[in-house]
């Protein structure tokens, strides 16, 4: 074990294109490690929007195996509980700094009709991610959306995209970490982004209501079972966004909710909005510091914590929404921006897809 | 000295600079930069680094007497415990610029971030100054034990400065450009109105900040600004002894 000190924080970075355009992985690449230095080996990890056109209404589960055994028992569990139109390995390149990956390997998966009579397509999904990741032992579902994958593992972030071959997809989202661990273990499971159906986030910071927000997501059928506290953004998006059919802008009034000296302020509807959700889903509240980058098939997320304890700069060029820990990662892969800035804590930068994607 | 700093670790790029100090260089240019950290940091010689690019965090840490210009936006962490020299940048800069700074100036074109000169300090000639043209936000001087903070607002945005002004301030002197709600201020800062001493102190820096960046002195002294001082030297000294 290392001795000396290496100061250093998470790295995040993410690129969308409002218009759709497909961008190879090797510009979000060279963004994430423009902030090597900020990572120290035990993490890195991607998100792709749009990279599995011709599968677009399937469900494509990237998985990690720790052994054959647990391959073997989630492709029996699979076959119960889904149509398997293809499965594959994930195809890596193993010439580099990258050592002791697990048994990568992606199906594309339809859910079966008669599987349907009581409950919703994507509740199916989850409730299956959730029992995989919690009894299947040895097995990991690194994403389950459609449309979308998450390529992570442990190692800097610019080995970890190379070792996936990054350069082959084309996406027009993409989001990256560099990871170091602080508090919870480094593996390959554990790297960011942590995902569920079309959900991804990439997190610099830690969440110090975690064990309040675990309780409460508990009480909506999450399982929090990867030893690590960005999981529970992940589930927080989903439950109040697809569930509970939140706008993202008044999950945001939960999740980063105003202060209640702000909200005293505030002008009587929204004020009686915001008391509101306070009051309701209080212990969705995110508490620590935080940024965050979140991604899905529509758009990409900024959002800081509430006193921002956590860098982040957004830009804009053209049809291109960046954002990342230090603007030196934009320019790295943007040199001329039409505007730059950083947003105010506990202030979202909410980035939509506006046309049509394939 | 021009040095092309296009994909070159900081540790690289602070060497070369470092040695060619040692062996006397007084000017730099450094192009391409691109997030490199620790520029400019424990020198203690009268040099002039340009830099054109995006410097990386810390940028003149524990610095000691050199000039920075960057020709574009800082990160965070710029001028952490400076102790002399000057720092001039021609965009924006990131949060806890001038965190624990203890002399020299940090003269900002545009924006600053959050909690810009948390903990300055000054010791009878040693005063720092930060001085930015834009806006600032939350905990601005938070912890303040002296030197010389003053934010313009020159960009016309709504706010000036973000919540939590001073809280805790024990020392120095913040002059902000325009009136401010009270609701912004912290606890522990008392609001005043400038006497012509504070117009002498606060002209002969603006003078320096409108001839680097084009502005026109005039019409930044033509608002009325606040002066933000600590309303005691030990705001917090009983809070641990019952």
């Amino acid at each position: 074990m290392k001795s000396e000190r290496i100061p250093s924080g998470c790295a995040i970075s993410g690129l969308m294109s409002e218009e759709g355009r497909r961008i190879d992985g090797s510009v979000i690449i060279r963004s994430i490690a423009c902030m090597h230095d900020r990572s120290n080996g035990l993490g890195g990890g991607f998100a792709a929007y749009g990279i599995y056109p011709k599968r677009k209404e399937q469900y494509a589960f990237h998985m990690m195996f720790d052994n054959v055994e647990a391959k073997v028992a989630t492709e029996e569990f699979f076959k119960d509980v889904f149509n398997v139109d293809k499965d594959e390995p994930i195809p890596t390149h193993r010439e580099n700094g990258v050592s002791n990956p697990p048994l990568l390997w992606r199906y594309f998966l339809e859910v079966p009709e008669n599987k349907l009579e009581f409950i919703t397509e994507r509740d199916y999904v989850m409730k299956i991610v959730m029992k995989i990741n919690s009894e299947v032992e040895g097995a990991f579902v690194a994403s389950s959306g459609k449309n979308m994958g998450a390529f992570k593992g442990v190692g800097y972030p610019e080995d970890i995209g190379r070792f996936y071959k990054l350069e082959d997809y084309n996406a027009y989202i993409w989001t990256a970490h560099g990871r170091f661990p602080t508090n919870t273990p480094g593996w390959w499971g554990g790297a960011h982004p942590f995902t569920l159906l079309d959900w991804s986030v990439v997190h610099n910071g830690e969440i110090s209501s975690y064990g309040i927000n675990k309780r409460y997501l508990e009480m909506f059928g999450y399982r929090l079972e990867l030893r690590t506290d960005t999981e529970v953004i992940a589930y927080l998006f989903d439950l109040m966004v697809r569930r509970h059919k939140f706008p993202i802008d008044k999950a945001i009034l939960a999740l980063a909710s105003p202060f209640w000296k702000d909200i005293d302020r505030m002008e009587t509807e929204r004020k009686r909005i915001a008391t509101a959700i306070r009051q309701v889903y209080g212990s969705t509240l995110l508490n620590g510091p935080f940024s965050i980058i979140l991604g899905h098939n529509n758009g990409m997320i900024g959002l800081n914590d509430r006193i921002k304890l956590r860098p982040m700069t957004v830009a804009r060029n053209d049809d291109m929404l960046y954002m990342a820990s230090e603007e030196s990662a934009i320019r790295a892969i943007a040199p001329d921006l039409e505007e730059v800035w950083s947003p105010r804590a506990g202030t979202a930068v909410i980035g939509t897809i506006k046309a049509e994607v394939e | 000295m021009k040095i092309d700093a296009k994909d070159m670790h900081y540790r690289q790029l602070n060497r070369i600079i470092r040695d060619a100090v040692a062996s006397g260089e007084k000017e730099f240019e450094l192009d391409n930069v691109q997030g490199q950290r620790y520029i400019g940091d424990g020198l203690n010689e009268s040099i002039k680094i340009t830099i054109n690019g995006t410097p990386g965090n810390d940028l003149g840490a524990f610095m000691n007497g050199p000039r920075i210009i960057v020709n574009a936006n800082g990160q965070d962490g710029i001028a952490n415990t400076m102790n002399a020299g000057e720092i001039i940048i021609h965009g924006s800069a990131g949060d806890i610029i001038g965190y624990g700074m203890r002399g020299g100036r940090v003269y900002i074109k545009g924006d600053a971030g959050y909690r810009v000169g948390i903990h300055m300090k000054e010791y009878k000639k040693q005063v720092p100054v930060i001085v930015a043209g834009g806006t600032a936000g939350d905990f601005f001087g938070e912890y303040m034990a002296g030197g010389i903070m003053i934010l313009l607002g020159m960009n016309g945005k709504d706010q000036i400065v973000g919540d939590y002004v001073g809280t805790g301030m024990h020392g120095g002197v913040i002059y902000i450009r325009g009136k401010i709600d009270p609701y912004h201020l912290g606890k522990e800062v008392n609001c005043l109105e400038l006497n012509e001493e504070d117009m002498k102190l606060i002209g002969s820096y603006l003078k320096e900040f409108c001839e680097y960046f084009g502005f026109d002195l005039n019409e930044v002294m033509s608002r009325s600004f606040t002066k933000l001082v600590p309303l005691s030297h030990r705001p917090y000294g009983n809070m641990y002894v019952y």
